[in-house]
């Protein structure tokens, strides 16, 4: 999608009386293209946050960036420069709903094991090796747990380089604080 | 004859509808051959071994490759409303699949229309898309593991990724969340919740609770869901009622985990190779226990 066209419908819909806020959503094909956009604006510092869409375009296995509308010019065209325009970019107006944040962690024999939502992720301690994946419903987790298992946290891609889906996302979250327990 | 619907972690890997079979630890689905790891493999692995001790054909699976951009998902979606009236399943276990709602729908609309209505059984992203259809009822069994458990309780999430803080993922709440799941319409008409103690259930209440023998690395193993998903796909598949199949597939899977020594770096596949032997374990106590026996060793409700 053009830049100014996604630029229009955003203000098409708010001039037709929808309720508007300080922020807005943008909205990708799919979660990959939600992660890739989510990398690009948080290393340009923009003040950002991956939530889950509102009832009314919900279709399964979905993620929305919510920004600050009154970045949006700017924010669009980062993303233009990274090749990752979203379809659409439309006011809040419902509240969004939260992704999880809470990580259990469970000691198991010289291995930890890092819960984030439905995704489990186990490392040996000594070694930093992920030794197993476990948990997750989208097909992107076997093939996350086959491009990782085996490998150290350091050597590992990361699910936010090759994750496309929800599932993938959670692992991201569990990865990143089983990193955090083992470097500290 | 049950089928098994479910993705393979390839990116180029075909549309392949056919029989599977398992051959020196890996699958052979229509001339090509798939690593068991997790996910849909392990779960086809586990039927195929549990469906060998049981003398059933084996298994036809519905799959595809599919590495999370969901254009595999999709064309196998297509694939099933194509192809599902004319089918003659005794029962259909659909799995790993990016979660789409509209395309479960049409799928699920399909299936009234099969030679016989099969008996459903939906676990991971079928199961997430079945819950946010709102038509949870019409399926005969998820088996969902705590995480997934707390999604089908909060009537509100779209995927367990977005489950509420306060609907705790604790094993001491599992009874209030097979409630609340089914206060709201959000569980299939019977329950295997996979865990620390894996826990049977229909509207009625938690009517088994299966928790020998302990493992305590088999929750860190990705695929012991799976294979004690396709243990109870292969004993449903004979015609036996759900909660009897739920509790031996959970004794069986259980079983196998204890044989196979585990850690928590172990591997599927380790345990699927002791399915034939604890699922014989299984059964032959099951032939030789008296009925007021039923709630006994590991058992309980």
């Amino acid at each position: 999608m053009a830049f100014f066209d996604v630029f229009k419908r955003r203000h098409g819909e708010s001039s037709a009386g929808r309720a508007t806020g300080d922020r807005g959503l943008l909205i990708f094909e799919n979660t990959s293209e939600v992660i890739r956009a989510e990398r690009v604006l948080k290393a340009r510092g923009w003040e950002i946050r991956v939530m889950g869409p509102p009832p009314e375009i919900r279709s399964g296995c979905d993620l929305v960036i919510e920004i600050p509308l009154i970045e949006e010019l700017n924010i669009l065209r980062s993303l233009q420069e990274a090749g990752v325009l979203p379809k659409d970019v439309v006011p809040v107006t419902s509240p969004l709903l939260k992704p999880v944040d809470l990580f259990k962690v469970k000691e198991l024999d010289g291995y930890l094991m890092v819960r984030a939502a439905n995704m489990k992720l186990t490392v040996d301690k000594e070694t930093s090796t992920i030794v197993n994946i476990s948990g997750g419903g989208c097909p992107d987790v076997p093939y996350l747990a086959q491009q990782m298992v085996g490998k150290t946290l350091m050597e590992a891609p990361s699910p936010r380089e090759i994750g496309h889906t929800l599932c993938g996302y959670a692992l991201q979250l569990a990865y990143e604080e089983a990193t955090r327990r083992c470097t500290q | 004859m049950h089928a098994i619907v479910g993705t393979i972690p390839r990116e180029h890997f075909p549309l392949a509808p056919g029989e599977v079979g398992l051959m020196d630890n890996e699958l052979c689905i229509g001339g090509n051959r798939v690593p068991v790891n997790r996910g849909t493999p392990a779960l086809l692995a586990a039927a195929i071994k549990a469906g060998e001790l049981l003398g059933l054909p084996a298994p036809y699976g519905y799959v595809v490759g599919d590495i999370g951009h969901g254009d595999g998902s999709r064309r196998l979606y297509e694939y099933l409303t194509l192809h599902l009236p004319q089918s003659d399943f005794e029962s259909i276990t659909l799995h790993y699949l990016l979660p789409d709602v509209n395309w479960h729908n049409r799928v699920l609309a399909k299936l009234d229309e099969a030679v016989r209505r099969p008996r459903l059984i939906a676990d991971a992203g079928f199961m997430y898309a079945a819950k946010m259809s709102g038509k949870s009822l019409q399926y005969d069994l998820f088996t969902p593991d705590i995480g997934e458990l707390a999604f089908l309780a909060d009537e509100e999430a779209p995927h367990p990724f977005y489950t509420r803080g306060f609907i705790l993922h604790e094993e001491s709440r599992v009874p209030d969340l097979i409630s609340r799941a089914y206060a709201h319409n959000n569980a299939a008409r019977h329950l295997l919740v996979k865990g620390e103690k894996d826990y049977i259930a229909n509207e009625k209440g938690i009517q088994a609770i299966i928790d020998q023998p302990v493992e305590d690395a088999m929750e860190a193993i990705g695929g012991t869901g799976d294979t004690l998903t396709g243990i109870v796909a292969s004993l449903i598949s004979t015609g036996m009622e759900i909660i009897e199949a739920a509790s031996i597939a959970a004794r069986t899977n259980r079983l196998a985990g204890y044989y196979a020594k585990p850690t928590p770096a172990t591997q599927v596949i380790e345990v699927v190779n002791h399915i034939p032997r604890a699922l014989e374990e299984v059964l032959g106590e099951n032939e030789r226990r008296a009925p007021w026996q039923e709630l006994s060793q590991g058992e309980s409700a």
